[in-house]
């Protein structure tokens, strides 16, 4: 497989770390001990399209958010994380 | 010796350069340009092994890497090579070859009764068999089967030779050589792709090598000789010849393996044997053929029957005569050839066997000319045995038998597209009537089949759609240079009745690889295993190292005869790479061994070895677990001088391999205070402090200190184990959780070497190195301060007063590039105080006798209330991990907690492991409260101690329980204590 990350362009699988279903949102502090339980541990394992939390740990260490079928592996979006930087550099 | 069977004249072998060579031990000679096969055919050697259950005689089916049964043991000593193809195996002066699964010999073989107890080995076997009394089982049929069945033998010493791994890119990517591929290649090299064309052969060019035919009114080898020569001159086609494609992956990522040397005895020096290819490419092209397969009838295993096909190669491209004559059975137009073709080379054809009921004016008038008949009909047996063919029994069509005399049979069943590349995504192939076989059904993404891959038998079809697929992926990569014109042959009719299995007596077998005959499908069928899937696994058919190329289409076409469905109703099995045998080792590469996994050594590695240091792998790294001096008669001897060293006067070790991370940003403190349960927004500059770090289920992740290097400056230290680990965490965190705050993480654990010196002498010492405008008073700098140093030269340091020890202890960076000189100048500077190097043993020791925890109680399991680290837990703040933390079973009583043990008999060695049982009871899971988790013989106490996890263990101060240590069969006694067994005050690291 290979991710084209926004930063550092086409890389192939083994400079990356898959860590799971991007979805969940961290509750804000207060948050119910239910909320957090459901963040922590109810995770999406769609047969099909999902968004995945990915690491390019081998290159720019952002984190990415890839747009993957999990049935045909086809990548049809990958986004830097909000805190990753920006998505252009200047050139 | 002579070449009984080589033919006077032709072919592609080097007649002027003769290759010695022996098989089983007996010595023969061929030609370069040779496989081990053809060489065997050329000396007239018809018996090469004995078959996987039955032991029955088997010669050479095929002349590629179909090849089901001409499989030896390649080589000798540490480089033998069980089921080499000899089909494949080329030729090199001494090569050694010896036939396998054979006992005491191959012509005399003990095991070939196993042919009587032929019941026994039935399709099911293994399951059958399993189910007799286990006993039974282990003790006589296991050994025995397993000493009957089987291959041939790995080589039993480590492999001397190199590996090799490498990733290539391209445009097009072209599967076989052949005219389909040669076609793709011009047309995608002229157009301006870079392409790459993988050819398994050793000599590109597929069937034209043996089939010839006339291409641009050129003979094929004209014709090849002129496209290979265009597309050496094109700058981005390369041609990797030996080398097979032999998979698919995702994103347009291709599997090769290039056999580099394999061809010679051994590698030439610092060089490879075998190179993994990891190639990608924007489109790719199968060229790779069809395979001509068996029709199955009984004896078709018999030594001399052979695919005509392969006959035509070992005739053509090896001038090599598998027999003076010859018989062909077939059911299409193209086995015909074969004929054509031993006629042409001087040879007998005794009769051909078709099982048409037409015939073409053509082939009656060549086989008026040729004299030889033409029965309508099949062959149902053959008569013969070790020595090959001798009479074939022929049920002609309407019912009459008739017999014929020949030494060879060629047989044609038709051609099996070569699907597997195209099907390796779960593709299923499609059935095509009109050539009664499967092939391609769509491809994984930017693949094409093409020419004989694609069902396309003739060779005009074959250039035509090579040529068109090669234009076509060049113009998808976007290169649109001018392709030219395609090269332009005449095609041949096709004609073919479909046959695949003649009633008869005997065993006609499907997958001679693992002896899997038509009656095993049929009784398959019987006991229910109907589905292709169930079928392959019962009957172990297309299991073998051939993966069934010549067996997996008759077994189900058998199958779907006995169950009434037609072939498409019946199905394949799923297809999946490898497409030949990968060795583990080309997939391993130079990682074995030391070169296993990267090695990381730090700044004072090479001064530590010369000090004699005895090194550990933790991880990746190699760090000094001790340093032994003359006289020490063993660890325990040389780890307890460390100790005592230190808590008497000073010593050093190097703590470089802590993960260390600098975090600058004006919100640094706010992500710390989130990622750690205590609070570091308000830790002054100047300080350090211990934190920990818990993962978001609640559990702790990591420990270290951080200090405050300057107001919007952090510089945070995490365990060795997970400083790559801690640091993807924060990095999530800063970039996923926390991205609105101001910070940025930078990884500096490779710029730092770092010590800690402790013992009482260590202020003495460090005053010898630090510029004595330094202030390292007590006052000047207190317990848990750290700031930058300037030492005596001027190099800036960064020290931290911290003690892991129990001791008065510092820990001091300095670039890495100054940590073997920082460690020379220590031992110079410290040789009046004794100072003395310790490793991560004593380390260990210490932090034992002080009852800090580290690795074995920071297990995944514990809660900072476990580690007795929960005064720690900040209650104003949010931070990763805190509402999990509180959950009902994180926060029982009953929990297991670090507590420390001392054995009740002073003498006693603890180890850890051991289980935590209540005095009195019989050890089992039922009252297991806990276990040891850290041990060491404590200089200080003068015996060994221990750190536990125990249910409740902090109320059970001064209790007796009992340590069971099944595994090294050890029960005693421990004492539960206070963990901090050395000076719990802590007025020495104050002092
Ligand atoms: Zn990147």
């Amino acid at each position: 497989m290979r991710i084209t990350c926004p930063f550092c362009g086409e890389r192939e699988l083994g400079e990356f770390t898959y860590l799971g279903d991007a979805k969940p949102a961290r509750p804000a502090p207060g948050a119910s001990e239910d909320e957090v339980y459901d963040y922590v541990y109810l995770r999406d394992n769609i047969a099909g399209v999902m968004d995945e939390s990915w690491y390019h740990g081998g290159g720019c260490r952002a984190w990415l958010k890839v747009t993957r079928n999990t049935l045909t592996h086809e990548i049809s979006a990958v986004e830097p994380a909000p805190g990753a930087g920006a998505r252009q550099v200047a050139k | 010796m002579s070449q009984s069977h080589r033919l006077a004249s032709g072919g592609l072998v080097d007649r002027a350069a003769p290759l010695n060579f022996s098989f089983d031990g007996k010595s023969f000679s061929g030609f370069k340009g040779d496989t081990l096969a053809s060489a065997l055919v050329a000396n007239g050697v018809k018996l090469v092994g004995r078959s996987f259950k039955y032991h029955r005689p088997r010669g050479i089916l095929t002349a590629g890497s179909e090849e089901p049964n001409a499989l030896v043991e390649l080589r000798t000593g540490a480089r033998r090579e069980a089921n080499t193809k000899a089909t494949t195996a080329e030729l090199y002066d001494g090569l050694e070859a010896a036939s396998q699964n054979r006992w005491p010999s191959l012509n005399f073989d003990v095991m070939s009764v196993n042919q009587l107890f032929a019941p026994i080995f039935v399709a099911g076997f293994y399951y059958k068999t399993f189910m007799w009394p286990a006993k039974f089982w282990e003790a006589i049929y296991e050994p025995a089967i397993r000493r009957a069945a089987g291959l041939g033998r790995a080589a039993v010493v480590p492999d001397p030779d190199h590996y090799d791994k490498a990733w290539a890119h391209c445009d097009v990517v072209i599967a076989g050589s052949g005219p389909a591929g040669l076609a793709a290649a011009l047309a995608a090299g002229r157009s301006g792709a870079r392409v790459i064309l993988c050819e398994e052969d050793f000599v590109p060019g597929g069937r034209l090598l043996a089939d010839g035919g006339t291409i641009d009114g050129l003979p094929a080898a004209e014709w090849l000789a002129r496209t290979l020569a265009e597309l050496g001159s094109l700058p981005d086609v390369r041609i990797m010849t030996r080398t097979t494609l032999f998979g698919v992956y995702d994103g347009g990522t291709y599997g090769a393996i290039e056999r580099v040397n394999d061809h010679l005895p051994q590698p030439p020096e610092h060089q490879v044997r075998q190179r993994l290819w990891r190639i990608v490419a924007k489109r790719c092209v199968v060229a790779a053929g069809a395979l001509e397969r068996p029709i199955v009838f009984a004896g078709n295993d018999t030594p001399g029957v052979m695919m005509a096909s392969a006959m035509r190669s070992y005739i053509n491209r090896y001038a090599a005569a598998p027999a003076k004559r010859i018989a062909l059975f077939t059911n299409n137009e193209d086995g015909w050839h074969t004929v054509e073709v031993a006629l042409g080379a001087g040879l007998q054809v005794a009769a051909v066997i078709d099982a048409r009921a037409e015939i073409s004016p053509a082939h009656r008038s060549l086989a008026s000319k040729g004299g030889f008949p033409v029965l309508h009909g099949s062959v149902s047996g053959v008569d013969g045995g070790k020595t090959g063919v001798r009479k074939l029994s022929v049920s002609l069509t309407g019912g009459a038998r008739a017999e014929v005399e020949a030494d060879g049979l060629a047989v044609s069943g038709g051609w099996n597209p070569t699907v597997g590349l195209t099907s390796y995504h779960r593709g299923r192939p499609k059935w095509r009537d009109d050539i009664a076989a499967f092939v391609p059904d769509g491809a994984p993404p930017g693949m094409v089949a093409a020419g004989a891959a694609n069902g396309a038998f003739g060779l005009g079809a074959c250039l035509r759609e090579g040529f068109e697929a090669g234009a076509a992926a060049a113009r998808d990569a976007g290169r649109a240079g001018n392709a030219g014109s395609a090269p332009v042959a005449d095609d041949e009719a096709f004609s073919l009745t479909p046959l695949w299995h003649v009633a008869g007596k005997g065993k006609a077998f499907v997958d001679q690889q693992h002896d899997v005959t038509a009656s095993d499908i049929e009784l398959a069928q019987r006991e229910g295993f109907e589905s292709v899937e169930h079928l392959k696994r019962y009957t172990t058919l297309g299991m073998a190292t051939d993966q069934g190329k010549t067996s997996n289409v008759a077994g189900l076409a058998i199958m779907a005869a006995v169950t009434g469905k037609s072939i498409p109703e019946t199905g394949t099995t799923i297809y999946r790479p490898p497409y030949v045998p990968v060795a583990i080792g080309a997939f391993a590469g130079h990682h074995r061994d030391e070169n296993f996994h990267a090695t990381r050594l730090t700044p004072l590695h090479h001064w530590a070895a010369e000090q004699g240091a005895i090194f550990v792998d933790t991880g990746l790294w190699k760090r000094a677990q001790w340093y032994p001096r003359a006289g020490e008669k063993d660890w325990l001897e040389s780890v307890t001088r460390e100790v005592k060293a230190v808590r008497g006067g000073v010593g050093f070790c190097d703590v470089s391999t802590l993960g260390k991370i600098d975090v600058h940003g004006a919100d640094a403190g706010a992500f710390l205070d989130r990622v750690y349960i205590n609070t570091f927004s308000n830790l002054a500059v100047g300080k350090a402090r211990y934190g920990l770090m818990l993962r978001e289920d609640g559990i702790v992740y990591d420990d270290g200190t951080t200090s405050r290097l300057a107001e919007e400056h952090y510089f945070l230290t995490t365990t060795t184990a997970k400083a790559g680990l801690v640091m993807q965490h924060l990095e999530f965190c800063r970039q996923v959780l926390f991205p609105e705050l101001d910070v940025q993480l930078t990884s500096v654990s490779d710029q730092w070497a770092q010590f800690s010196i402790a013992g009482p002498k260590t202020r003495d010492l460090l005053k010898e190195i630090v510029d004595p405008s330094e202030d390292l008073s007590n006052e000047g700098f207190p317990f848990m301060g750290a700031r930058e140093v300037a030492l005596r030269g001027g190099v800036k340091a960064r020290l931290f007063r911290i003690s892991f020890s129990g001791e008065m202890a510092f820990e001091i960076s300095v670039p890495a590039r100054y940590g073997e000189a920082m460690a020379r100048n220590l031992m110079i500077a410290g040789q009046p105080f004794g100072v003395t190097p310790y490793g991560t043993e004593a380390l260990g020791v210490m932090r034992i006798e002080k009852g800090h925890v580290a690795g074995p109680e920071l297990s995944g399991t514990t809660t900072a209330a476990d580690l007795g680290l929960g005064k720690m837990t900040s209650t104003k703040k949010d931070f990763i991990g805190r509402v999990m933390a509180g959950r009902e079973a994180l926060v029982a009583p009953d929990r297991q907690v670090v507590v420390g043990i001392k054995p009740t008999d002073k003498a006693r060695r603890l180890r850890s492991g051991a289980h935590i049982i209540p005095k009195g009871e019989i050890p089992g899971p039922d009252n297991d409260q806990g276990y040891v988790t850290s041990v060491c013989f404590s200089p200080t106490l003068d015996q060994w101690i221990g750190l536990a996890l125990i249910e409740r263990g902090r109320e059970r101060i001064g209790e007796i329980v009992h340590a069971h240590d099944p595994l090294r069969g050890e029960d005693y006694d421990v004492e539960i204590c206070n963990p901090v067994f050395y000076d719990p005050d802590g007025g020495r690291q104050r002092g």
